[in-house]
Order: structure tokens, then sequence, then C-alpha cells
């Protein structure tokens, strides 16, 4: 079983060996990465990619692309940040509640659009990208939030050590694990598969694509609500530009996962292990002493060399097989 | 009389300004089959899709059990009972066999997706359909004739009361027909009403009970098929003899022009030879996926192939790409004219001049005004019914785009011209001036290969046909020798 799905999945399959491979040079060349607190640090920001890329994922699997996750974690953590700095003995649940809320109704908007408009997904979230952005703008009127004006339950949540890792982390954990076994167990959950790999096919048995694409796209609105109260409290600040450009970084951990760009194919696991690799890549790189602008040639190329794996083990099956094998005739 | 389990009438249909259905009329009986049959374009495929919710008809009353039903959309169907099995499979290639076949309804346990009993229930329907398929194998992996079992395993899953196949048998061999015989005996034994839509009379003689005939969007006739023969089928079907259809002209054959010489590709084709001479229709007959698209689209430069020679009126030909084919003359209509033949979006004079555009353009820059003057003339030539060369070419009727494309390939000068399924999806009307545009092109000392699945145009049009099997050539006949008996065995496997 768990052979056959190694057979099965080759992303997931190349991406653990990369993984450890570059887990083990690294700590062979600099021990010190391996002190609990680095780990620590290193796995909480993963964490963020992490859930957020799940979330992205669900959008990719319709044949959409949600852009604006990061924009929505700017906004949906400023929000949150304002109204803790206004409320700061409201408590940490209506925090919670506001980001999930906040963040689906944005992530509806997006998939309103695109469901009810037919506007192209690209384009309705590379317009609310900058809309989001500049409501952020707008609504703090350009000014920062500090962990001074942020109470206590606020900041310190994300950073509630439980079983050795912060609470941040498991909330990865719990999203990841979530998100499996939705899009193993539930109707909607395969349906996102039907309606991306063949939308005819999907219309056919009765499955309403353009409803799926809303859904995926409230789904990752609202995980990418959520990081956004999570990015502000464990970074103590919210201000306009929280999480610039970080959704080039949600797509890339998808692709390098072995989500397909066209959509029906990918999973969980191979999110995961893409959103890990480039964290590694991201906090282990640096204390080894490699500047960051080779970080990004590197992430950029396991990008496109995962893409032309992929696309390399797609054309395989693509030819057809007409020719009867010779064996068969007399 | 009983009560038809499943009647449809008075619907009626349009897209734009064309009328796909005109009178819509259909009964269905449980525990028999009921053959519909009728030329491409006679509204079947309309009537299916209304039938299983994907369009909504304009007017008319569709009635389940003698109750007045609305089929809003395609779960609609599936809840009413109501299940397809379309002509080209629709599968989704990466989810497994099981889930593609459970789709519309996968089992469920506690409110979640029982996989186990996926699985288990998908061995149990495979098992009397083909024991070779494992129901956790993806899709992707299974060839056409499979890819229809999962089809037909979804309507015994799902025990649908309505049963719809449209043409289940064209892509599938002698032995795979056979068994789908036999399955659809044991859904008539089961009492559903099934609706079996073919081309072929014998499998109407063999299987239905029923029949009904449509033509040009409109029911004309329907009854009992033990009271009807084939001739009174085919006049009803047509409405006009053979000669008005199949305006063959006599052409003198010409010199070889296109030589093939033991064409090979990998897994798609092998030890292809033939010639093509001045002034012949070249008929390539055989089922879906036999390959002929694969070989014309091999001369055509699409894919290289990997062993083989072309020659073109003695010269060798090394094609690598579909520009180099276009510069020696040889032009191919694609098959599938929305996605390959034109863009759909441009304007008729934008698709004519497109492969030529380095004929009109001066330090590259594209001269309009030739490409009007260009337009028009075929749009004069071809007798292209439209308001100017700058309509839209989604805007033209099927038939009408059809001859759009063929003029964009004239504009080429072409010697050699491959048609695939030349007339594929176009109405009676303009499938005549299309053939009738083909005898003017010969008669021009042109040679036309025609791929084409559909006898009656091979054999009416074709002054040779040749007849692949697998991708290999299996017989080639003369216009004397072909017979629909000959030609048909020679495509079907033994």
């Amino acid at each position: 079983m768990l052979k056959s799905f190694f057979l099965r999945a080759p992303a997931v399959t190349g991406l653990s060996l990369l993984i450890i491979a570059l887990l083990l040079s690294v700590s062979i060349a600099f021990p010190p990465f391996l002190d609990p607190v680095n780990l620590k640090s290193a796995f909480d920001d993963t964490a963020l990619l992490m859930m957020m890329a799940v979330g992205e994922m669900f959008v990719l699997l319709t044949r959409s692309v949600d852009l604006s996750v990061a924009a929505n974690a700017a906004l949906t953590g400023m929000v949150v940040a304002l109204f803790n700095a206004k409320h700061p003995g409201a408590g940490i649940l209506p925090v919670l509640l506001i980001s999930l809320v906040m963040g689906s109704a944005l992530g509806a908007v997006n998939g309103l659009l695109v469901w009810k408009l037919r506007i192209p997904s690209i384009v309705v979230t590379l317009g609310t990208l900058s809309v989001f952005r500049g409501l952020v703008y707008i609504i703090s009127g350009g000014a920062w939030v500090n962990s001074g004006q942020m109470s206590h339950a606020f900041l310190n949540l994300v950073r509630l050590p439980l079983l050795g890792i912060n609470l941040l982390s498991w909330a990865g954990v719990l999203i990841a694990i979530l998100a499996f076994l939705f899009l193993r167990y539930s109707l909607t959950g395969r349906n996102l598969y039907a309606a991306g790999n063949n939308p005819e096919a999907a219309a056919y048995a009765g499955i309403d694509v353009g409803r799926l694409q809303c859904v995926a796209f409230m789904l990752s609105g609202a995980i990418a609500g959520l990081s956004g109260y999570f990015w502000v409290a464990r970074f103590g600040v919210a201000y306009t530009d929280v999480a610039s450009g970080f959704e080039l970084q949600v797509i890339a951990a998808c692709v390098i996962g072995g989500v397909s760009i066209s959509g029906g194919a990918g999973g969980v696991v191979g999110v995961i292990l893409g959103a890990l690799f480039l964290g590694i890549i991201k906090n282990a790189l640096p204390v080894v002493g490699i500047s960051p602008f080779f970080q990004l040639l590197i992430s950029g190329l396991v990008i496109t060399v995962a893409v032309a794996l992929n696309s390399g083990t797609q054309r395989k099956t693509h030819g057809r097989h007409i020719l009867e094998s010779k064996k068969v005739t007399p | 009389m009983t009560e038809p389990a499943f009647s449809l009438s008075g619907i009626t249909k349009s897209f734009g300004g064309v009328r796909a259905l005109v009178r819509g009329e259909l009964e269905l009986f449980a525990g028999e089959v009921t053959a519909l049959v009728g030329e491409n374009g006679a509204g079947k495929s309309t009537l299916v899709k209304i039938m299983t919710g994907v369009y909504q008809a304009d007017s008319g009353e569709i009635r389940l059990n003698g109750q007045p039903v609305h089929i809003g959309s395609a779960a609609a169907a599936n809840r009413l009972g109501i299940s397809a099995i379309h002509q080209e499979p629709v599968v989704f290639d990466d989810l497994s066999v099981a889930e593609n076949i459970f789709i519309a309804a996968r089992p469920r346990r506690h409110g979640v997706v029982d996989w186990a009993q996926m699985y288990r229930r998908a061995a149990g329907i495979l098992a009397e359909l083909d024991p070779g398929i494992d129901p956790r194998m993806l899709a992707r992996d299974l060839g056409v004739a499979q890819k229809h079992l999962i089809q037909i395993a979804r309507a015994l899953s799902n025990e649908a009361r309505i049963v719809i196949m449209d043409e289940p048998t064209a892509a599938l061999s002698h032995r795979e027909v056979e068994e789908l015989f036999q399955i659809v005996q044991r859904l008539k034994r089961e009492g559903r009403a099934i609706l079996f839509i073919t081309h072929k009379f014998e499998e109407i003689f063999a299987l239905a009970d029923r029949y009904a005939v449509f033509r040009d969007g409109a029911a004309v006739g329907s009854g009992l098929v033990c009271e009807t023969d084939r001739s009174s089928l085919i006049s009803m079907m047509v409405g006009r003899t053979v000669d008005q259809v199949f305006p063959k002209q006599d052409v003198p054959i010409g010199a070889p022009l296109l030589q093939v010489e033991a064409l090979s590709r990998g897994e798609e084709f092998a030890d292809v030879s033939f010639t093509l001479n001045g002034g012949e229709i070249l008929g390539v007959y055989g089922l879906i996926g036999a390959g002929r698209s694969e070989v014309m689209q091999a001369i055509f430069g699409l894919h290289r192939p990997d062993s083989g020679r072309i020659a073109l009126r003695g010269e060798m030909l090394n094609i690598r790409s579909p520009g180099e084919a276009i510069a020696k003359g040889i032009a191919y209509l694609p098959e599938d004219r929305q996605s390959q033949g034109g863009i759909l979006r441009a304007s008729i004079g934008e698709n004519i001049v497109l492969p030529c555009l380095s004929g009109i353009s001066h330090r590259g820059f594209v001269n309009r005004r030739d490409e009007q003057a260009l337009a028009r003339r075929f749009i004069g030539e071809l007798q292209i019914k439209t308001s100017s060369a700058g309509q839209l070419l989604e805007e033209l009727s099927g038939g009408n785009q059809q001859k759009v494309i063929i003029a964009k390939w004239l504009a080429t000068n072409p010697q050699v011209m491959i048609m695939d399924e030349p007339t594929k999806g176009i109405d009676i009307g303009a499938k005549t001036a299309v053939y009738r545009l083909m005898g003017e092109l010969v008669s021009k000392g042109l040679g036309i290969i025609m791929v084409s699945s559909e006898l009656p145009e091979i054999m009416g049009m074709a002054d040779r046909i040749l007849v692949m099997r697998r991708g290999r050539l299996r017989a080639c006949f003369s216009r004397a020798e072909a017979t629909p008996e000959r030609i048909v065995a020679a495509a079907a496997d033994a």
C-alpha cells in the first residue's frame, strides 16, 4: 500500500529524498542548526507557509489560482490587530472568529466573481490582491500597529508551547490533517478533484464546477485570514506590507509538491513537503552562510525542475497506444 | 398498449439562430431497447443532452412514468435515474476507476466517503464487465474500450431506470461489441428502459425492440423494429436519394502525387504505405483510435515518424514541421474544427489568411487590403454565407465554419489536401456543399485524402478506400470492389 503510494507519486518520493539530503548536509555543515530554538522558529515560519499553501491547493485543484492570499492575510491581520488594540479585554476567541469569517468573506468575493461572472481567476485575484492591500492602508491610515498595542493573549497564543513546539506549528499540522481528511473523505473534497480534472465530465455527473470553485476560494480565504492573525501575532506588528509577495512562495510550495496548475491532481502530503522544502531553504541556508539571493535561485531552479519532471511523467502516458503488440498477432 | 417509462413530446431547442430540434418526440418503455437513428446533425445529441439535463429545452414536455418532470440539471437527471453512456468516454483521468464509476453517488458511511465499500462494489460490478480492471487503477491507464466500460459500470451502479447509450459501439472491437450486447440484454431483463443510438443497421435489428428516426431536428417516424426494414429506415433517415447527398464527379485519375512508404511511429502506427494520385479522393476508413489521424499528422509534420519515407511528385520530403508541409503544398484539415481547425474569435478574413500570412505581408506587416481581397475571393468561390469578411468565425453555422477552414487551406495553394472527418457535426445540406467542393478541387488536379468514420460518406465519395485497424493498413478497395460488409470486416477486429 505504502509502496504503491510512492510509486504513484514520484514527486512526493523525490521531494522526500531531497529534503532528507538537504537536512543532513545542513546539519553536518552547521550542527547548531539542530538547536531546538532554531528548529522551533523554522517550524513556525514553515507552518504559516504550509497552511496557506494547503488553502491555495484547494483553489489550484479546481483549475483556478488565488493570488490574493497574502493580501488577504495582511488585511485580516490588520483588522484583528486594530480590533485587539481597541478592545484588548475582549479575549482571543473574537479575534479567531473575526479572522476566519473575514478571511472567508474576502475569499467569497473572489469565488463569486469567478463563479457568477466567469472571470478568469488569475485576473480576479490580481485585482483583489491590490484592492486588499489598498484597504490595509486605508483602514490603518498607513500607520503600524506595534506589539506594545497588542494584548498579551493576542501575542502569546501562537507562542504557547505544547509538546516541544509552539501552538502555531500545531495549527499548521492540524490544518494539514483536516485538509487531508476533507479531501479524502468528504463529497465536496472529492468533487474538487473531479471538477478540476475534467470540468465537462463533472458537469455530466451533476457536479457544479463554479460553485466548487467558490467553495475553494472561501476555504483558501478562511485559512489566509487565520494565517493573517498568526502572522501579525508572531512578528508582533501589523502594517501594509505584511507578507508582501508571499503568494508566490505559497504557489511555489504547491507546485513543488506536485499540485497540477491545470487542476485535478495533487495532495496534502506533497504540499507539506513542498512547504517544508522551501522553509528549510529559507531558514537553513542563511545559517550555513549562503546569500539570500542564492536562496531565490535555488527555489526557482527547484520549481522549474519540479514542473518539468511532473509534466514529463504526464507526457509519457500522453502518447496513444494504438498498435497491437506483436505477440498477440499470429 | 403499456404506458411509456419515459416520454418527450414537442421538444424544441435553438442555439443562437440555429434550430437544433424542431419537434423532438420520443417514447421509451421499460424492459425494451429503443434505437434512435438519424444522420449527424439530425438532433440526436441535442436530444440526449436535454434528457440528461445538460441542456434545457426551449419548449415541450418530458414525462417519467406518466408524471411531468423538469430536468433542470445533470444532478436532477441522476436523481431521476437517467444515466447516459456518451460516445466519447467521459472519465476523470486522475481519479481511480472506482471513483469514476461512483462519481455521481459515492458510497458513504456516517456522512464520509466509504472507500472500502466503494472499491468492493466497484470490483463486484467490474467482475461482470472486465475482471482485468483493478478498481484502484487510475482511469488514465485504461484503453478507450475500457473507458466505455467505466461509463457502463456507472449506469449499472446507480440503478438507472433510463439508460441512454450514444453510439457505444463506435470505438469497440467485434468481441467487445458482443459483450456489450449481452450487457444490454441484461439491462433489459432488469426492466430498464434503454435508448440506443447507432449508425449501424445490423445493431438495430439485432438489439432493438423499437425505433425512432430523427431528421433535421424532427422526429419523422417510430414503431416496432419487427414491422420495418432497412430500406424504409434509410428513406426515413435521409429523405432524399444517395445521388443527391453525394455528388460524386467523374474526374480522370492523374499521376502519383504523394507516396508514403513504410511509415511507422512508436506505438501509434507501423508500416503504412500508400500512394495518392492527382485528381483522386482517397478514403481512409477505420474505427476511432485505429491510428488514422496519427498517420496524417505525421505526414503533415506535427509528429515525426520513426521511420519510413514520404515523397511528393517523386521528390523525397523531410518534413519537420507543419510550416514546411504547407510550404511543400500539403494542407491538413484537423478533425476537431473548434479546437484545431480555426480561431473562433477571429474574423473570417483573419482565419483565411492565417497559414499564408507571409504571402500577403510586406516587411513583416500584413497588408489589410490584400487580406480583404483574398477573403472576399474565397467567400465568393465557396459560397460562404456571411454578412462580411469581418464577421467572427464563431457566429457562422458549422457548415460555413468548415468552408472557411477549407478556404484557409486553399489559400496556401496546396497540391495535397488531407481532410480529417470533413463533415463531422455539420448538417446534411452543408455536407453536400463540402462534397461538391471536394469534387471541384480534385477536378483541378489536387489529391484529397479523406479520413472518415462514416461508411456512406467514404463509399459515396472515395475513388479508393484504405482501411486501418490498430495502427496498420488492413485493406485497400477500389470503388467498384467496396461493399459495406467488406470494409467493416477489414476495420473490425477478427
